[in-house]
């Protein structure tokens, strides 16, 4: 039995080693998998060996494997087994294994919590150092718990090497078991001075990681981090402490005040460009937390954006591309320093490298003005005829509509330029914003009164020539997103089909059968907007046609179209009509398909909309013309009403009215006990009714009762109600200057198409026209200017344009205005935006902890001299009995009193000016008027860095 | 912090990974190959900054990678990390590497895993930069080194006398080696802390 034992271990010698594996992996590529699963086989009888050695080798293999794909937790046991071997290899091997496979859900971690513990503990350094990088990448709560206390007493190491280690291993601990944070906190901030520089570092990084999710907690280490800043010159340490920085002057404006100088020497005197660029993070940091009061401002401003220009005209892509997300910060606040440097971020949009493209576009909506978007934009499709890949395309329409319409198209002069240039982009394929388009261009029809007739020009054409646009993807398989913009196409044309020039072939355009294959929503909105246009045209025909009786009027009528049958299509089918009229009878032809269609929606417009056509050819064939031509001039009327845009959030600010609790049930919910038939009823009630309330939603118009007094009366209450309402936009309210262009004559008259030649759409407009006009214009109006200044100031522009822009701007006309009023409830602001805290599943949620509140029992530690500095309670104390108390600044050494009619500290021992300034300083702080304890502290705060 | 740490050849074969936050192997393989997709088919001459992939995390996560010879070392950071800091990290990690193995190579990483490891255990710790100063790596690494020699059991007399020598060869090394890596632009010289 021995002998066999024996035995076993010599042929063990001639196991694979990693070494081996990795050279039988490469020996067999192209069966992998099999080769793999022999080695498991073999390495599994390894581990059921009794020699330490083997199953070391063993396991170095799994971690070889896990690396390659392969879950090596089955083998957790041995794992352990391996860590606890007292041999420093194997332990190392196994301590390996276990950071790269065990994570903190499995059960298996409590067995590890003793061994670990002895581990940490371990008179070799290098045994507690790999059991604490592995215990870096697994520990679980229990763990972090349990050993928390271990990790605390290597704090107070010898060795530096621990205790780096040690510091780094707290953060891991307090992610996990977040109630460790206080107790350990002061033993934390002592690390922070450090004899050795490395562990300095770790405490910087553990509490930069901390308070850059709770930074006001940390506010009370600002001096130290500020002594640090001046004296280190470990370039690692001093990124991390500026940018700690950068996140805590938001939180105290007089923080950034101090800081501004030490960070210009920095900026003037590194050679280190990683520190340069984080100087000139926080610096930019600083001065937009201080909107006011900085007499060097400007001078920051311009260092910033001179180094940043320095970065971004450097052959380094790496500094670029840094330089132009620096500006992008910038630019929120100092646009005017910025865009000093546009000829250099026009430049880097035609970069080879797309990340840097990236950035630069990111810049531009700050370099757009009325005189240059024209261009720009132009230059953007151009790079997106050249582009290659989706995304950067997708992200150059976006820009485009972003740089447009920011601030209510602010730049925009000419709103056909705009509509020719999305109907452009809606043309260029594999975009996938396409809703994106559509909703601008409704929202620019919408908002833009004057621009309607040119956009539904447009908007028609897209809708006769889909083919013609969006190619034959419209048939196969899924379609482009862009077919979206017909979605807009339909509205506009149905909405505004007054402007149509010709409805008639609009309607059957909109009508084409190959449109079922088009997505549901937008077969929907086409069906809804034939009505509208179909109500539209009837009044005037139905004008000398006979007349008689009754109004049947059901047919505008949702849902209950339905149910009924359609029986008669086919008779009605053959009832004659004038040929310039529209043929009913065909559109009902087309409809058909969509009545069959699957989709409810579609279905249900379908027969609404064929029910009324019904109705409408009966009461034609009885020769009953008064009634038709009511019937129709009231379904006008039902759709004349204008539309007014509403704000993006608006619905949620409508106050709830009083006395609805919008949580309780209207029925009482059903009891557990209820048979199950009852609840299949419920589900098809709530199908039903979700149904209806998406029609009512979707069509964003309430359709009129049925009976004629009540439409009658309802619009006499709406009429009433619009002239009371202040804040009803009329539509006779046209702004005065709509146009300068005629367009109508520029754009040449719609001529007939022949469908099987798709590639050019006569009409429509090119947006590259607009650019020509607008710089013929603007050379001419150059020469104008010189005699008549004055005249174009009467343009309105003012309500969209500050004062000085006005004075840049004035050649550039506006063309069109944009309808600013919005549609808000009472109280709601645009500007409100939905609480952005930190997301519920990060673990530093539960590390919000306010660590200057003392501990119920505070340890000996919190007595010590850095702790004492944030501690409220300390300052207190030494008010009550004045005593001179030596505070904080270990260099100078200098005494501080407090003294306590004014709550506040001044320095006895230091320079008669400084006191001086002290006092000032002081004053302005009363003026603030904070309470006077936190004023107290932060003077204390404040001194300390003097 | 640093998420995750990725080195992966050309052809986008791992050669290492370390990942401070736990993903299933399959994640983790994705992750790989998702990253090597992104990183592959950038030229030479663009910047080393990437914004994160889909997999690895939110907007607040950059890739930062270097590319030498036939490996890519990536690193995927958040926003705390200073973007030529880590730079710099993955230079002096591959410095070090440089000094361990004398004149790395690809094989080097594929035969010894284990030790690119330990090495890399010296550099970062769950995530966080533990030591940045070469010389300080270099001595932790050589002196657990010197106790797996010492444990290397019954012919200890004779490795020891081996190890000596080797390291004899290594302080040396470390004196007259000139580091001469590919790739190493200028502007990143400057950054030497």
């Amino acid at each position: 039995m021995a002998l066999k034992k024996v035995k076993g271990n010599l042929e063990r010698i001639f196991d694979k080693n990693l070494t081996d594996l990795v050279r039988g992996l490469r020996n067999n590529k192209d069966n992998e998998s099999k080769y793999i699963a022999q080695c498991i086989e073999e390495i599994k009888v390894e581990l059921r060996q009794d020699n330490a050695a083997v199953k070391a080798n063993a396991v170095t293999k799994l971690a070889y494997l896990q690396m390659v794909g392969y879950d090596i937790t089955w083998a957790g046991f041995n794992v352990i087994e391996v860590m606890s071997s007292p041999k420093f290899t194997h332990k190392r091997i196994g301590y390996l294994a276990a950071s790269q496979s065990f994570h903190a859900d499995l059960e298996m971690l409590m067995l590890t919590t003793n061994m670990i513990r002895k581990d940490l503990s371990s008179q070799n350094q290098y045994e507690a150092g790999v059991a604490l990088s592995a215990l870096s990448c697994f520990v679980s709560p229990d763990l972090a718990r349990d050993l928390s206390n271990d990790i605390m007493t290597l704090l107070s190491s010898t060795k530096p090497y621990l205790r780096k280690k040690g510091v780094l291993m707290l953060y891991k601990i307090f992610l996990k078991y977040p109630d460790a944070l206080r107790p350990a906190f002061p033993r934390l901030k002592e690390k922070l001075e450090d004899p050795d520089p490395g562990v300095q570092s770790a405490a910087v990084n553990v509490i930069c990681e901390l308070a850059r999710k709770n930074p006001k907690n940390y506010l009370g280490l600002a001096p130290v981090f500020f002594k640090l800043m001046t004296t280190s010159t470990n370039n690692w340490m001093l990124i991390k402490i500026i940018k700690l920085f950068g996140a805590l002057t938001p939180l105290e404006p007089r923080l950034g005040k101090k800081l501004i100088e030490p960070l210009t020497n920095l900026i003037h005197s590194t050679s280190a460009m990683s520190l340069l660029y984080e100087c000139i993070n926080t610096v930019i940091a600083v001065l937009i937390s201080i909107s006011t009061g900085m007499p060097n401002h400007n001078a920051s401003i311009e260092l910033c954006v001179q180094k940043l220009r320095i970065l971004i005209e450097d052959s380094d892509q790496n500094l670029k591309y840094l330089g132009l997300l620096a500006m992008s910060k910038i630019l929120t606040t100092h646009p005017k320093s910025v865009q000093a440097h546009k000829d250099l971020i026009m430049r880097c949009l035609d970069d080879k490298d797309e990340s840097i493209r990236l950035r630069a576009l990111d810049l531009l909506y700050g370099m757009v003005g009325k005189k240059n978007l024209m261009e720009i934009v132009k230059k953007l499709m151009v790079h997106m005829e050249k582009a290659e890949g989706t995304t950067y395309r997708d992200e150059l329409l976006l820009k485009i509509i972003q740089i447009c319409s920011q601030n209510n198209y602010q730049h925009i002069t000419n709103f056909e330029w705009y509509i020719s240039v999305l109907v452009e982009l809606s043309r260029v394929e594999g975009l996938s914003h396409g809703s994106m388009v559509a909703s601008q261009m409704l929202d620019v029809a919408v908002r833009v009164h004057a621009i309607r007739p040119f956009a539904v020009e447009q908007m028609s054409l897209l809708l006769e020539n889909p083919y013609a646009i969006f190619g034959m993807a419209l048939g196969s398989g899924r379609p482009p997103s862009m077919i979206q913009v017909l979605y807009a196409a339909a509205w506009i044309c149905g909405e505004y089909c007054t402007f149509l020039s010709n409805p008639k072939k609009t309607l059957l355009g909109m009508l084409d059968s190959r449109m079922v294959q088009l997505p549901h929503n937008i077969q929907s909105v086409y069906l809804q907007n034939c009505l509208k246009i179909l109500a539209h045209l009837l009044p005037s025909q139905s004008k000398g046609s006979p007349v008689t009786a009754n109004l049947l009027t059901n047919g505008t009528e949702d849902g209950e179209s339905d149910d009924q049958p359609d029986q008669n299509v086919d008779e009605q089918e053959h009832s004659a009509v004038e040929p310039d009229k529209v043929n009913l009878a065909e559109i009902q032809d087309f409809l058909k398909p969509f009545i069959s269609s699957e989709e409810l929606e579609v279905q249900e417009r379908a027969g609404c909309l064929n029910n009324f056509i019904k109705c409408y050819v009966k009461l034609e064939s009885k020769g009953q013309i008064d009634d038709i031509s009511e019937l129709s001039e009231e379904l006008a009327n039902a759709f004349s009403s204008e539309l007014n845009p509403v704000a993006v959030k608006a619905q949620k600010k409508v106050p709830v009215p009083e006395g609805l609790d919008l949580d309780a049930w209207i029925n009482d919910p059903p009891s557990d006990s209820e048979e199950e038939t009852t609840e299949t009823t419920d589900v098809f009630v709530k199908t039903h009714t979700a149904a209806d309330f998406g029609s009512t939603l979707t069509e964003k118009k309430k359709v009129p009762e049925p009976t004629e007094e009540e439409l009658g009366k309802m619009r006499e209450a709406r009429k009433q109600e619009q002239d009371l309402n202040p804040h009803y936009l009329k539509s006779s309210s046209k702004p005065t200057n709509s146009k300068l262009v005629n367009w109508s004559d520029d754009v040449p008259p719609i001529e007939k198409l022949d469908l099987n030649v798709p590639l050019q759409i006569p009409a429509l407009a090119s947006s590259d026209k607009y650019l020509q006009e607008s710089k013929q214009k603007s050379s001419k109006t150059k020469k104008e200017k010189s005699s008549s200044g004055k005249k174009k100031k009467k343009k309105k522009t003012k309500t969209k344009d500050s004062e000085e822009e006005e004075d840049v701007e004035i050649e550039t006309e506006t063309v069109h205005v944009v309808n600013t009023v919005i549609e808000m409830p009472e109280g709601a602001t645009l500007s409100d935006t939905e609480e952005s805290a930190l997301a519920f599943d990060d673990p530093h949620r539960a590390l919000d902890i306010d660590l200057d509140i003392p501990l119920d029992t505070p340890p000996e530690i919190t007595k010590t001299k850095a702790s004492r500095k944030s501690d409220p309670n300390y300052i207190k104390k030494s008010k009550e009995k004045p005593a001179e108390v030596e505070v904080t600044n270990s260099e100078t050494h200098e005494t501080v009193e407090v003294e306590a009619s004014v709550n506040s500290i001044k320095k006895t021992k230091s320079s008669d000016s400084k006191h001086k300034s002290h006092k000032k300083h002081k004053k302005k702080e009363k003026k603030e008027k904070k309470s006077k304890k936190t004023d107290a502290n932060d003077d204390n705060l404040l001194i300390e860095m003097e | 912090m640093i998420k995750a740490i990725l080195v992966f050849n050309n052809h986008g074969k791992p050669r290492l990974s370390k990942f401070y936050t736990y993903l299933t192997e399959e994640m983790q393989q994705q992750i790989i190959k998702e990253t090597f997709h992104l990183v592959s088919k950038r030229d030479d001459n663009v910047c080393n900054f990437l914004e994160g992939g889909s997999l690895i995390g939110g907007a607040d996560y950059k890739l930062i990678y270097r590319h030498y010879a036939t490996l890519y070392f990536v690193f995927c950071v958040d926003s705390s990390e200073s973007e030529l800091g880590i730079l710099d990290l993955i230079q002096v990690f591959v410095e070090t590497l440089d000094k361990c193995f004398e004149n790395v190579c690809e094989l080097d990483l594929i035969f010894h895993v284990d030790k690119v490891h330990y090495i890399l255990n010296e550099l970062v710790m769950g995530g966080m930069v533990l030591e940045t100063n070469m010389t300080e790596i270099f001595t932790r690494i050589d002196e657990q080194n010197k106790l797996e020699r010492q444990e290397a059991g019954l012919a200890a007399a004779p490795a020891r006398a081996v190890s000596a020598v080797k390291n004899m060869n290594m302080n040396l090394s470390q004196q007259i080696k000139d580091i001469k890596l590919p790739d190493l632009p200028q502007a990143i010289k400057d950054l030497k802390f």
